[in-house]
């Protein structure tokens, strides 16, 4: 099967559903993928992998700084932000960083050439390898608001790789961090709980993959036999095919909270990932073709 | 010397507004001439950074003092930047607390809450 160059982002609605166990186990199943963690505000997936990091690359964002002496209080660039992170009193600008988000546009505007721009720290990201697998790591700075700039910094390490098959563990939720993890990525794997939160939160991200035209797949999580599962309920009636389903399954469940990789310690779970691996390549690949 | 007091109606009658940043109207009084005015307040829709637009927009208009029951901490430093005071109100009347605040009775507000930026996802 053709593997090349796909990249499979991994969602859900909420945090603990299990994107870190899928996106993991899955990119753990070949020798030469790789994994980026976009949950830059608590990223835990190279806890499993436990790669020998590479160096700490920064990432800054751009804030501006004004010269008071050339500053007249003309208020330009107060009304240009849209965001409101600049305030004057007098001549004396006043920079929310916080709520910045770097887009330049004071600078351009000030007709007094006030306005300059100083770069800023807000996080970093990690390279590694872990059996093969290549792992991406970013973390946000304590304080900061905005994990956007560090995912964009994981991403363009991405787009150096050719020929090889990427996960990308989402940040839980449906806002900007999500959005803008999934936005390049080709392929979608949702995952959900079997609860009416579950398929709540399910609901969120199917209106978030629909809304970008993402091709997207359900993998269903801590499956309970016999008992309704709310968010296959949601699958079947919004024609989501569903590529998996993880059993609620104690065994499974010590063996991730020891910060183990499923697949390597034990082949019933290495079969049953291998199975949803197989699945969500035939329907990516299939929709790809489909649609060409 | 001018007070604001953010708002929820377009009337004397009307309530105090527990949010500063997001308040609909600011009632602005002098008190040197007795002038009153609403100004209707532009940051009320923003989607962020509400409370340092509606502090841009105090000081904008000269106010010196700011009777409100809370208020967050970027809107505080702006307020503060320009030596602006900002009391507690102790009721939701606007006339109560301007009475109050013209016979010594409302204490400064020394205690500003973290942002709700990112908070609501």
């Amino acid at each position: 099967m053709r593997n090349n160059d796909l990249t499979i982002a991994v969602l859900s609605g909420k945090g603990g559903t299990g994107k870190t166990l899928v996106s993991v186990n899955l990119a753990a199943l070949l020798p030469d993928s790789t994994y980026i963690d976009c949950d830059v505000e608590e990223p835990d997936g190279h806890l499993f992998f436990k790669p020998v990091f590479g160096t700490s690359v920064p990432v800054m964002v751009k804030t501006p700084q004004v010269d008071e002496n050339r500053c007249t209080g003309c208020h330009a660039c107060v009304d240009f932000c849209k965001f409101n992170a600049l305030a004057l009193i007098g001549s004396t600008l006043m920079v929310f960083n916080e709520i910045c988000h770097s887009c330049g546009g004071c600078v351009l505007v000030c007709p007094r050439k006030a306005l300059s721009e100083k770069e800023r720290m807000v996080g970093f990201v990690r390279e590694g390898i872990s059996r093969g697998v290549q792992v991406v790591t970013g973390t946000m700075n304590i304080g900061e608001s905005s994990g956007v700039p560090i995912i964009e910094a994981e991403l363009r390490i991405k787009e150096k790789n050719i020929n090889n098959l990427t996960f990308i563990d989402c940040p839980p939720g449906s806002a900007c961090l999500v959005r803008k993890s999934i936005q390049e990525a080709d392929y979608c794997l949702l995952v959900a709980e079997p609860t009416v939160f579950g398929a709540h939160n399910l609901a969120m991200v199917y209106a978030l993959v629909s809304s970008l035209h993402k091709r997207f797949s359900l993998v269903l999580n801590k499956c309970l036999g016999g008992e309704e599962n709310p968010s296959e309920v949601f699958a079947i009636e919004h024609q989501i095919p569903i590529v998996g389903r993880i059993p609620f399954d104690s065994e499974l469940g010590l063996l991730n909270s020891e910060a183990k990789v499923v697949v390597w310690e034990s082949e019933k779970y290495r079969q049953l990932f291998s199975s949803i691996l197989t699945t969500v390549l035939r329907e990516a690949h299939h929709e790809a073709t489909g649609n060409s | 010397m001018r007070i604001a007091i953010p708002v929820e109606d377009i009337s004397v009658e009307g309530k105090v507004c527990p949010s500063f940043g997001r308040a609909p109207y600011f009632y602005l009084y002098d008190t040197e001439d007795g002038h009153t005015l609403f100004l209707q307040n532009s940051a009320a829709e923003s989607q962020g950074g509400a409370g340092i637009k509606a502090a841009q927009l105090l000081v904008d208009n000269q106010v010196a003092v700011v009777l409100a029951p809370r208020c967050g901490e970027n809107s505080a430093k702006v307020l503060h930047s320009a030596n602006m005071h900002i009391y507690k109100t102790v009721s939701s009347g606007v006339s109560e607390n301007l009475a109050l605040f013209a016979q010594g009775k409302l204490a400064l507000l020394d205690k500003f809450h973290a942002g709700f930026l990112g908070h609501a996802e």
